[in-house]
């Protein structure tokens, strides 16, 4: 009794990252169902089918391509814009500080069918054809903030004593960025780009929306939800979860040991820094 | 939705000079007027689409007018779904609340070295798809599932079943937004300094009182940042009521998506679109007076 009362914390804290995976679970065993009629929704029979054969049901693999391909080309062009966001907004003092700031936050508090209407009702305005296009729009779109937000924490995160030092140095602007800003950011930079392209390959309402005739991975799995998902469907999701924990977890343990060999090298010491800040204000 | 990575955002040891030069324009520009152009700017185009008028002379079309009525109207077809939005995401913010908490004050002060895989492990759920999780409910909640069949032989359940109720819908929102409360949760409760619950301690109070007095209070940020970013997707979404819920748990989401995709009546969507805006924009200014700009992001 006494053993619970002191570890009942821990133990809620357990039950509910389990609570957060039980849907994962249940994904992953029914990737390996045979189901009985069209809806894999109860265990029937052990199969390898769909993992034997993930291509097997026309257009899973082709809107799965397209869900990779939209999510790279919005990763790709969100890290940038948010990224230059992100500096500005540490680095650089500006007119319209906390309108920016609004205008980068609000996105990411409206609910998706606000903006999905939204867009579409500006692309129907403009009679705009909906495509890949328009879905990339918006997807770069939601991002930004997003990216924002996760390379700004870096930058704040970072100490400013290490670009000093590099100045004193005589390290000029250019080399300060290219050898020590940017490896320093870069992490920031790796966490926020995953973001945006779990968030890409993940969304459904934006993308239905502004879609038309366009079919992304979830477009796929929402239409095939009415008449039955196949199995491949849980499969391929079943890789795109493994894939993206496992590059999760290395950055985890690269960056930690990073941490771990930078706290050996004498020059990034706190105490070093602090007499190298004390010798540069001198 | 994955949810914003708290990174330890630990105020720098010294101030970075901050510069004033069109460099700083230079790297707002670009992402700002994307934003612009296609956030700020289709409100506008959502606004007016939600004061058109059928066409007289094409069915189907609308021209541009100032149909205020719309909104009566819409209004009046779909208060039910609306009421039922803010209920059902009300008591999943409040549910995710109580089970967010816990868990965040255990990652944020007991976990030790174990402190990062379990902020990697309550983000990790969201890498495999939403649609399908959400679906995988389904399986979980089935009639002939375990956790419906106990709650029916302690005789728990008013409709006998857990699917296709309003059970299910508030379920799968309070799972599927759990995230949003978890992290901003951790991110308040990262910042509060031990020793001040040990002083508490120190000063007679009972582990109940310090964190009555100390914990609870100093994590209040958190609590309103996680009710927000919990709470606004909910309400707008459709995903869960549509999945799991029957026709009589549809949420105003499926209402906006019904209208704009199926029936292409664009001005009703487009009100009832607006009309939750305000009612949103409205909790994030109430948040905004009292926190300010700087700490949303």
């Amino acid at each position: 009794m006494h053993w619970l009362r002191k570890n009942l914390l821990g133990i809620i804290a357990i039950l509910v990252l389990v609570y957060l995976f039980i849907p994962i679970a249940v994904i992953m065993v029914l990737s390996f169902n045979k189901p009985q009629g069209k809806f894999n929704l109860s265990w029937n029979q052990f199969s390898t089918d769909a993992w034997t054969n993930l291509c097997g049901v026309p257009g899973v693999c082709s809107s799965f391509v397209k869900s990779i391909e939209i999510g790279i080309i919005a990763t790709l062009i969100a890290t940038a814009l948010g990224t230059m966001v992100a500096f500005a907004l540490v680095r650089y003092r500006f007119k319209g500080r906390s309108t920016t700031n609004l205008l980068i936050f609000m996105p990411m508090a409206t609910p998706e069918v606000v903006m999905g209407a939204s867009l579409l009702a500006l692309f129907l305005n403009l009679r705009f054809p909906l495509g890949e296009v328009t879905v990339l729009i918006a997807h770069i779109m939601f991002i930004i903030s997003f990216v924002v937000v996760t390379v700004k924490a870096r930058l704040q995160g970072m100490d400013p004593r290490i670009e000093e030092a590099a100045r004193d140095l005589y390290a000029d602007p250019r080399a300060v960025f290219r050898y020590v800003t940017f490896p320093l950011v870069l992490p920031g930079i790796l966490g926020a780009a995953l973001l945006g392209f779990s968030l890409s390959f993940d969304d459904f309402i934006i993308s239905y929306f502004n879609a038309g005739t366009l079919v992304t991975f979830p477009i796929y799995i929402w239409g095939a939800a009415q008449r039955g998902i196949p199995v491949q469907v849980n499969a391929l999701a079943t890789i795109v979860f493994l894939v993206a924990l496992s590059i999760v977890l290395i950055g985890q343990f690269v960056s930690y040991r990073r941490r771990k060999s930078l706290e050996s090298v004498p020059i990034i010491d706190d105490e070093a820094l602090t007499s190298v800040d004390a010798l540069s204000r001198s | 939705m994955v949810a914003v990575v708290p990174t330890s955002a630990q105020a720098s040891p010294a101030q970075v000079a901050q510069r004033s030069s069109k460099t700083g324009y230079a790297l707002l520009a670009p992402g700002m007027l994307w934003l612009i152009v296609f956030f700020a700017v289709p409100f506008i185009t959502l606004f007016l689409t939600s004061l058109q008028a059928p066409s007289p002379t094409q069915a189907g079309k609308y021209v541009p007018a100032f149909e205020l009525a719309n909104y009566g109207q819409a209004l009046a077809d779909y208060w039910p779904q609306f009421i039922r939005s803010f209920i059902y995401a009300g008591i999943a913010t409040a549910l995710a609340l109580l089970i967010a908490y816990p868990l965040a004050y255990f990652i944020a002060f007991k976990a030790g070295r174990w402190r990062s895989l379990m902020l990697v492990l309550v983000v990790a759920p969201s890498f495999a798809s939403f649609l399908l999780r959400t679906y995988a409910w389904k399986t979980i909640l089935a009639d002939e599932s375990f956790i419906t069949r106990t709650l029916n032989t302690l005789h728990l359940l008013p409709e006998g079943r857990i699917l296709n109720t309003w059970i299910a819908v508030i379920a799968g929102l309070t799972y599927n937004f759990l995230p949003f409360m978890i992290l901003p949760l951790y991110a308040a409760l990262e910042k509060i300094d031990p020793r001040l619950v040990e002083a508490a301690g120190d000063l007679y109070a009972s582990p109940t009182t310090a964190f009555r007095k100390v914990t609870w209070p100093l994590s209040l940020p958190g609590v309103v940042a996680g009710t927000l970013l919990t709470f606004i997707p909910a309400a707008g979404d459709y995903i869960n009521a549509q999945l799991l819920g029957s026709t009589t748990n549809r949420m105003i989401g499926n209402a906006i998506q019904v209208n704009f995709i199926e029936f292409r009546d664009y001005p009703t969507a487009s009100a009832l679109s607006v009309m939750l805006m305000a009612v949103i924009l409205i909790m994030v200014f109430t948040y905004i007076r009292r926190a300010g700009t700087e700490d949303l992001l």
